[in-house]
């Protein structure tokens, strides 16, 4: 029996790039994964916690345990909410064995296909310049791929998935991890700086020649898209699900 | 007095549960010939390596070398190598070695991973100044005394109490000017360091 | 002007807005700080062991934490033995009125000063100064800032917000060199030779401590430039002031510590100069003020314990994305940066409200700490902080109460939904107002998809039931 899985597909992704909720469904789906959305699901809590409000963010938190615990797997398209649930659960609830049976449990989509499913094989194409943007939550968090700043054998999950694509050119950026700005009310609260950040980053993937910027995060994406638009840069930007949605994975 | 007594009631009444104090038995980078890339640490942080086979050939490299050649007055502290032109001991205040220009300092260990010398205070003399207040500094080291890296260098040093002693990488630098790197800033504006064995 | 001046605390948003508007400035110190986090790097990287060694940094002094009053027992038993006088001040007040007692209790009015981050805390200089004492800062960069009259930026490149241009012009009006001269190396020169007269008549030294070594009871100070050796072989008074967490257990402790000390500040292997200092000059007097202020009260804290493990090496400073761009002086604190947020915050919650949010948490910072320091999490551990003691804005966490409430009924958050695509679709011009203002306004709002994903889900679900046979 294929263990079940429940799909998280936090709240911006769910109302404002649904797209990529289905992009990562169809993944799993071909990948001979058993998926179910659980219709009941919202949000993680991040925007709470991250404002430092436990109380308001510990109901959601106890929402998505009594959610997601039925399911042997949870997974979602988005680093950062999978952080909060890997990590940060913890210091809004506990320690409770419920918590660690979902947090233990739950995982970014690029990190299950790697790591759970065990994904060597990658057949499709994508005949483009591709940035990498290597989110924060992903990277620094998850351990998606080895941060600049550690030493040690270099290693990137979402990259493993993107490179076999047959024609895909990964363009090497100046700073192959620095912070985009969005981070959640950051990017409001500290806006000059914020988008100094975001530009910043578009520069070094226009730099490098990038006519696709790509990560596994929505909200970093969100803001380096809507820099973009505004300031009429041709790069486009996609969720890296659905780089990977038309593919053959095995 | 009392101000001690407050501050360490407050550090006991705050301290966490005992954590264990690690020993260093990691593998610590190690070097295929030490000596080798001690010298070419020693380039790295802007010094000047030599490398010499006895004290006689070191002697003539530091006569050699052209802060050598140029200066009048000079101290050296390690003897067959260099000479002073002037009495250390009969100097009264460490201020009046300003006008110093080379200086000539032995030291040991010497540390591969980083070029640095460690001087023990006795060896300075009468004046610890002399090796910061000279133009141009010479360590003279023997290769024997050349170890991998600090973990080792801590090994071997016996450090005098009460006393002094420096770890000397290279000669004085700054970069606080637009992060240009410029070399001499209130130290030694150059080092030489000669490696003998 | 230029530079940006030190603003009061509690307005990072605010001074970092106008610090970003200076683009050509911005972008210079972001470089700046990127090139010290390059070296770095390059430093780290030529370490295979790094990793293992920052854990060994990060458990010594983990250790030595857990017995600190212990640690300065032994240290002050050792250091008398040595001839070292030993002072303990409980607050910033103290420090500067025992430092000041020592000197005036040698008639001294001309002191130098080599950089002791400890000494900017406690505002000794004008302490000092309003008391006949005249202070040489030496550090280059130091001495920079304080012919300018301000504070540093930066712990260890403390004029890193100056053009070499203007430090030309600061050292034409006041060290007499050339106009238009702005090379550094010249104008390195020229504060050799200013200096050196300062070292010459200086009647003592004051230092930092980079260590304090329970086991010999000496101290260890750490310089590129030997300002500190030339300000304490030459004077024969030595006044080394340290905060109480800067002792550890044995000297070969300082093994693993100073091979990551000097990488992680600048790339280099080692500092120039790392001077052990267990007794005065011959004939000379030397004294080390240990002091509190306020660090006690830090190590009671167990989730912010662990920012007292700091080593003053700067690296989180250079590695931030914010603080490249918005520079020292917006943090409103002597410490800016990642770890001078955290501290600021844990002396004065009130004050400094505005620092842990100062972060887009990304934990570059966690990454580079040489002594692991969990930093960015420390600062997402103070927010919580905030919010309990009721210092987060009011608009903020209204905003939260709502979003949390909306969030927990599947059936409000689907209508929020709805209706926020509805105004994206029909009427962005609505969300550019008020809150969405702060977004929109450069950048361009997310489009409003006409179905979510959930609706796409119903729809497909009830078609497969539709299709059923």
């Amino acid at each position: 029996m294929a263990p079940t899985i429940g799909l998280f597909v936090p709240c911006y992704v769910d109302q404002l790039y649904p797209e990529v909720g289905w992009a990562s469904l169809r993944i799993l789906r071909q990948v001979g994964a058993e998926v179910e959305f659980p219709r009941e699901q919202t949000c993680c809590g991040q925007p709470m916690a991250n404002s430092g409000c436990a109380a308001e963010a510990r109901p959601l938190a106890e929402r998505f345990l009594s959610i997601f615990g039925r399911y042997d797997q949870v997974v979602a398209p988005s680093g950062s909410c999978v952080a909060m649930v890997r990590h940060h659960y913890r210091e809004l609830l506990g320690d409770r064995p419920d918590l660690e049976r979902v947090a233990s449990r739950t995982f970014e989509l690029c990190q299950w296909l790697v790591d759970v499913r065990g994904v060597s094989r990658v057949e499709g194409e994508f005949r483009r310049k591709v940035g990498l943007h290597k989110s924060c939550h992903g990277l620094r968090e998850l351990r998606l791929g080895k941060s600049s700043e550690t030493v040690g054998a270099p290693y990137d999950k979402v990259q493993q998935l993107l490179a076999p694509l047959r024609g895909i050119e990964l363009v090497e950026l100046a700073r192959a991890d620095e912070c985009c700005g969005f981070g959640g009310t950051f990017a409001v609260a500290e806006e000059a700086v914020s988008c100094m950040m975001g530009r910043d980053r578009l520069a070094d993937h226009e730099k490098a020649g990038a006519e696709v910027i790509t990560g596994a995060d929505v909200s970093c994406l969100m803001h380096l898209q809507g820099l973009a638009r505004r300031e009429g840069r041709r790069v486009e930007v996609m969720h890296v699900a659905r780089i990977l949605e038309g593919a053959r994975l095995s | 007095m009392s101000g001690r007594d407050d501050i360490l009631r407050a550090l006991r009444r705050a301290a966490p549960p005992p954590l264990p104090l690690p020993e260093w038995s990691g593998r610590a980078m190690r070097f295929d010939d030490p000596v080798s890339s001690f010298l070419k640490s020693v380039a790295a942080v802007a010094g000047t390596p030599l490398r010499v086979p006895d004290l006689a050939a070191a002697d003539a490299a530091v006569r050699g070398l052209e802060t050598w050649t140029r200066a009048r007055l000079t101290a050296s502290l390690v003897p067959g190598v260099g000479r002073s032109s002037l009495d250390l001991d009969s100097v009264g205040a460490p201020q009046d070695l300003r006008d110093l220009e080379v200086a000539v300092v032995s030291g040991a260990p010497a540390v591969a991973e980083n070029g640095a010398v460690w001087i023990p205070g006795s060896r300075l003399g009468r004046h610890r100044a002399v090796f910061v207040i000279a133009e141009h500094l010479v360590l003279v080291v023997k290769a024997e005394d050349v170890v991998h890296t600090m973990h080792q260098a801590y090994d071997r040093i016996r450090l005098e109490r009460p006393g002094w002693g420096c770890f000397v990488s290279g000669p004085s630098k700054t970069a606080d000017i637009e992060q240009a790197l410029v070399i001499g800033a209130h130290g030694a504006r150059s080092c030489a360091v000669v490696v003998v064995g | 002007m230029s530079a940006g001046l030190p603003v009061p605390p509690g307005q990072h948003a605010r001074a970092a807005a106008r610090f970003v508007a200076n683009e050509v400035r911005a972008h210079r110190h972001d470089a700046a700080g990127w090139h010290l986090r390059s070296n770095r790097d390059r430093g780290a990287g030529s370490v295979p062991e790094w990793e293992a060694l920052r854990e060994a940094a990060s458990a010594i002094k983990a250790h030595t934490l857990s017995r600190l009053a212990d640690y300065l027992e032994e240290f002050e038993r050792n250091a008398r033995q040595n001839g070292i006088q030993v002072h303990w001040a409980r607050d910033g007040a103290e420090h500067n009125a025992i430092v000041h007692g020592i000197l005036a209790g040698h008639g001294v009015a001309r002191v130098v000063k080599s950089k002791s981050m400890l000494t900017e805390e406690c505002g000794l200089n004008p302490y000092l100064e309003a008391r006949g004492v005249e202070v040489t800062d030496t550090d280059l960069g130091e001495r920079i800032v304080q012919l300018l009259g301000e504070p540093p930026s930066h712990i260890v490149v403390p004029a890193i917000h100056r053009t070499k241009e203007e430090i030309g012009e600061l050292f034409q009006r006041r060290l007499g060199t050339p106009a238009g001269l702005t090379d550094p190396t010249r104008l390195t020169e020229a504060a050799r030779h200013h200096l050196r007269q300062k070292f010459l008549s200086a009647q003592a030294g004051i230092t930092g401590v980079n260590f304090a070594i329970a086991e010999t009871g000496g101290v260890v100070v750490v310089t590129n430039e030997g300002n500190a050796d030339m300000g304490t072989s030459l004077p024969p008074l030595h006044v080394a002031c340290m905060g109480v967490e800067k002792v550890i257990p044995r000297a070969r402790d300082l093994g693993v510590l100073l091979r990551v000390l000097a990488r992680s500040a600048t790339g280099q292997p080692c500092s120039v100069y790392a001077t052990h200092f267990h007794g005065p000059l011959r004939g000379g007097e030397m004294h080390v003020v240990v002091v509190d202020n306020g660090r006690s009260a830090i190590l009671a804290r167990d989730a912010f314990r662990r920012s007292l493990s700091c080593i003053r090496c700067g690296a989180c400073l250079n590695t931030c994305p914010v603080y490249r761009r918005s520079g020292g002086y917006s943090y409103g604190a002597t410490i800016p940066g990642p770890i001078g947020s955290v501290l600021s915050a844990l002396r004065d919650p009130r004050a400094h409200a505005d620092l842990p949010f100062a972060s887009s948490l990304c934990g570059s910072c966690s990454d580079v700490c040489p002594v692991r320091i969990d930093l960015h999490h420390e600062l997402l551990a103070f927010r919580r902080e905030l919010s309990g003691r009721g210092l987060v804005p009011l608009g903020k966490r209204l905003t939260m109460k709502l979003l949390s409430l909306v969030m927990r009924s599947p059936r409000l958050y689907a209508l929020a939904g709805r209706a926020a695509r509805f105004l994206l679709r029909r009427a962005p011009w609505a969300l550019r107002l008020g809150p969405g203002a702060a977004w929109a306004r450069q950048r361009a709002l997310p489009s409003g998809p006409a179905a979510s994903f959930r609706e796409l889900w119903d729809r497909q679900a009830s078609a497969e039931k539709g299709g059923l046979p």
